[in-house]
């Protein structure tokens, strides 16, 4: 039995083994429900710029590529699994995330902001400045402040498992009342139905939201922000392991950034250039 | 494995294991108030009360809980009627939501249950009750439903079982039960196994002593099935 079990270990160390290093099939896990970055649309296709980014980079991969939608509360878990083997999905690389999992470089960077009801009375805090949490100098510093004062004691929401949560967490702290949605349509839902004062989320999305129907009374109050907890940017997920995979990617994006086709996938979407 | 993350998240889980048992008690008390009044319409010769009874058993029983769920919160919140009525009040709150969306859907599996339990009581027994001259209220407080009622537990329990584990559902409207601060833990620790498990053992906890709670009641309610000693 003990050989039975040696030899089964050594089968499956082969296999894998070999499946390491080919990189003819990939497997890339995207939410699918955070447009325009990547979502579905009403074929129940998947569509954005981070899809046609994906498929973009296994052409010059020469990878034959598959996408799977994943819930976003569960898709670092998943890529651990071996469930697929890259993260495209508007991930910002954070350090936390670091410390399990690898990332690209990074392809795009969008501001996150907060955003109200029009009516709203914290409507009055003009959408202003920009605050790059890394390097707080003395205007963004009271950018931050008086953002901190206009939402002392009020209702936050955010997408759970993001940057936004944690800044939330990390900055905002007790000071308000944080509550976390499962997907940024539904915190957008809540948001137009006065359930939370202020929405925070990538200003990309939120926009996407505001030129629909329903999104119409949305605005954006206070600072751009980024850095700190939001990251450097957004990049490919991948497993630690799977170094050669990383250096395949990044071969990949500079290509793509070099012959402007990157710039051009969130052109189309975004309607501006976060590629960076 | 890593056992000490199981070990530092279980107090947190624990904490949210109060918001569990207030969603599950609250439903739980008013859906079978409910019930017992929806399983009388839905005896009764009238056939309006009889359909109305019967449409809300067959929406709230073929309809998933979580599409109820969504309804209830996201649904509602949809029309500007309600934002603007007193009734926002209620509906802003995902705890009411969430209790109201639980409570209703237990009310149509109990009535139900309680349907099938005064069925069963036999109609010799019924007989002689009238035959003493018992009016319907006393015929209904000391025969009917007693008896019904000890026929329906073993089905009653399964459904304060399932209603435990359907609290889970909730925490997709932001309530944070013990499902929720699970979710906002694995966020940080990226390991869902340990701490799934962790919150399955609170689960099972709560469920175990619902169980023994159930034997207890069902030992005590047919005193004639004991052996005497």
């Amino acid at each position: 039995m003990k050989r039975f079990y040696l030899t089964l270990i050594s089968v499956l160390l082969t296999v894998s083994a070999s499946y390491a290093g080919d990189w003819s099939k990939i497997k890339i896990g995207t939410e699918g429900a955070y447009p325009p970055w990547n979502g579905t649309n009403a074929a129940g296709e998947l569509e954005g710029a981070e899809i046609d980014l994906a498929m973009d980079l296994c052409a010059r991969m020469n990878a034959e590529c598959e996408l799977v939608a994943q819930d976003w509360d569960g898709i670092i878990p998943a890529l651990q699994n071996g469930k697929y083997d890259a993260i495209i999905a508007g991930m910002s690389i954070t350090s936390e995330r670091m410390e399990v999992i690898n990332f690209s470089q990074g392809y795009a960077n969008e501001p996150a902001s907060f955003s109200v009801l029009k009516s709203s009375p914290l409507a009055s805090l003009q959408s202003a400045g920009k605050v790059n949490m890394d390097a707080l100098d003395n205007t963004s510093s009271a950018l931050l402040d008086s953002l901190k004062s206009t939402l002392d004691g009020k209702v936050v929401g955010v997408q759970g498992s993001t940057t936004h949560e944690n800044f939330v967490k990390q900055v905002l702290g007790d000071s308000v009342t944080m509550k976390s949605y499962d997907t940024q349509q539904n915190l957008e839902l809540d948001l137009t139905a006065g359930r939370i004062d202020a929405a925070l989320s990538d200003k990309g999305s939120m926009e996407e939201f505001m030129s629909s129907d329903n999104g119409q009374n949305i605005t954006f109050i206070g600072p751009g922000l980024g850095g700190g907890p939001f990251g450097g940017g957004v990049g490919a997920g991948l497993r630690k392991a799977d170094t050669d995979l990383l250096e395949m990617i990044n071969k990949a994006i500079d290509e793509a950034r070099a012959d402007g086709t990157l710039a051009e996938h969130f052109i189309k979407w975004f309607g501006k250039d976060i590629s960076m | 494995m890593n056992y000490e993350l199981m070990i530092d998240t279980f107090p947190k889980l624990l904490g949210g294991s109060y918001i569990t048992i207030q969603l599950v008690t609250i439903s739980l008390f008013i859906g079978f108030c409910l019930a017992i009044g929806l399983a009388l319409l839905r005896l009764s010769n009238n056939y309006f009360l009889n359909f109305f009874a019967k449409t809300y058993v067959f929406y709230f029983r073929g309809t998933p809980l979580l599409v109820q769920i969504f309804l209830i919160y996201y649904g509602i919140a949809q029309f500007e009627v309600v934002r603007e009525s007193l009734a926002w009040i209620f509906f802003k709150e995902a705890y009411w939501c969430g209790i109201l969306a639980l409570t209703l859907n237990t009310c149509a599996y109990s009535s139900e249950i309680i349907r099938g339990g005064i069925q069963s009581v036999p109609f010799g027994q019924i007989e002689s009750a009238r035959s003493t001259g018992m009016s319907r209220f006393l015929l209904y407080r000391r025969i009917i439903l007693p008896i019904a009622f000890r026929q329906a537990l073993p089905a009653y329990g399964n459904e304060m079982i399932l209603m435990v584990k359907a609290t889970s559902l909730v925490s997709t409207i932001t309530i944070m039960d013990i499902t929720g601060i699970a979710r906002l833990v694995i966020a940080k620790t990226f390991s869902p196994v340990e701490i799934f498990i962790a919150a399955g053992l609170i689960y099972l906890t709560i469920n175990f002593i619902i169980t023994r709670l159930i034997s207890y009641c069902e030992f005590k309610l047919t005193p004639y099935l004991q052996k005497s000693e």
